[in-house]
């Protein structure tokens, strides 16, 4: 008797271990990723073509459609672009400027970015990349949600308009970890709510939320930083991914945490081929 | 940049189209910080748009107007090539403009 207890506590033992085996050998393959998440919003509407998502919930509602294109004539984020501009192409105490933290002197690079850093081993997307420059030049970090650093967001993202979003997840398994860690965090529920990401910006993409169209995720990196007329004024994607986990009554994270870089890392990837449009103007 | 005036017109059977979009902080006067100090009015008083040197809108404005005022608004008349023109002074003094050609 004791046994046979013995011998299946071990089958027991020995199908834990091969089941948590299976999850971390599980491959991992972005690109297929992509693919797949793309089809399914291409498959599901027909009508609208690959480069028109990065008009978000502007390809489900004429109405919403006119009124943005009248708000277009003069574009709301356009003080934010121009303050943007001359606070980049201004010089730091030390006498360098942010032009000098990156590659081509930071104009037309925004496309590139969330991008996996080999040193640290972590996710950098634009924002903290800004913050990180101005850390090496004996400056404080600047927030990373509104205010000036969603300006000069805006003028980094307006010299990439239209260049195709070209986001590499390296054969690393640092890279590869912070990739399944946004996957993760996209596809699972939270909050009291309880919604995941995928609830709404998948499942049903292209309804209505109340008096809202719901995005559909795919092209929704692209548009940011974007002016919402909610806010009144500019905001970065670490923004609205704040406003979405309040939403559904959930702790947001804090703005630079591993998971909103993870989930950037993610959301970016999948809108890959796809033309930079911000910054944007939303509802 | 500090004061900056965004103004298109346009033309079209006779009637001019008079859009803009003026960068101001329009301080009511009536808002406290996060210091809890109120914030000192500043705000518009006196919009004006001219159409080759001849005024055809004046606005007087208060603190009621919301910040980076939007306004547009058309007349009779002009064509395209035309100057248009608008200027403001705010309750501090302070002014801006900016000419333009109707298009």
């Amino acid at each position: 008797m004791r046994l046979i207890i013995m011998a299946l506590m071990g089958a027991s033992f020995a199908l834990f271990g091969s089941l948590a085996s299976a999850r971390a050998a599980t491959p991992i393959n972005p690109q297929a990723d992509m693919k797949a998440f793309q089809g399914y919003f291409l498959k599901r509407f027909p009508k609208v073509p690959l480069a028109a998502y990065v008009n978000g919930p502007y390809n489900f509602s004429k109405s919403e459609a006119d009124q943005w294109k009248q708000i277009m004539e003069f574009p709301p984020y356009q003080f934010a672009l121009d303050t943007g501009k001359s606070v980049f192409n201004t010089k730091f105490p030390n006498g360098k400027d942010y032009a000098s933290c990156f590659p081509n002197g930071g104009v037309g690079i925004a496309q590139n970015y969330p991008m996996f850093d080999p040193k640290t081993g972590r996710v950098v997307t634009l924002g903290i990349a800004i913050n990180r420059c101005r850390v090496a030049n004996g400056l404080k970090k600047l927030k990373l949600t509104t205010g000036p650093m969603a300006d000069i967001l805006a003028y980094m993202t307006s010299t990439s308009d239209g260049k195709p979003i070209n986001v590499v997840v390296p054969n690393n398994p640092k890279a590869l970890a912070a990739y399944r860690a946004g996957k993760e965090y996209f596809y699972s529920r939270r909050g009291q709510l309880n919604f995941s990401c995928a609830s709404c910006h998948v499942q049903e993409a292209g309804m209505h939320l109340r008096g809202n169209v719901l995005a559909p995720a795919l092209g929704m990196t692209a548009a940011f930083p974007l002016y919402r007329s909610k806010w009144g004024n500019m905001g970065t994607l670490v923004r609205r991914f704040i406003g979405c986990n309040k939403k559904v009554h959930s702790v947001p994270a804090k703005p630079d945490s591993a998971a909103y870089r993870d989930l950037a890392y993610f959301l970016t990837y999948m809108n890959n081929g796809l033309p930079v449009s911000g910054p944007g103007a939303r509802p | 940049m500090a004061h900056q005036i965004l103004i298109h017109a346009s033309t079209a059977s006779g009637m001019t189209t008079v859009e803009a979009l003026v960068k101001h902080p329009m301080d009511s006067g009536f808002v406290k910080d996060k210091a809890g100090k109120i914030i000192p009015p500043h705000y518009i008083e006196v919009i004006e748009f001219t159409h080759a040197g001849k005024v055809v809108l004046t606005g007087f404005w208060g603190p009621a107007v919301s910040k980076n005022p939007f306004i547009k608004f058309s007349f009779k008349g002009g064509k395209s090539g035309d100057p248009i023109s608008v200027s403001w002074v705010d309750n501090k003094g302070e002014k801006a403009s900016v000419s333009s050609n109707i298009m």
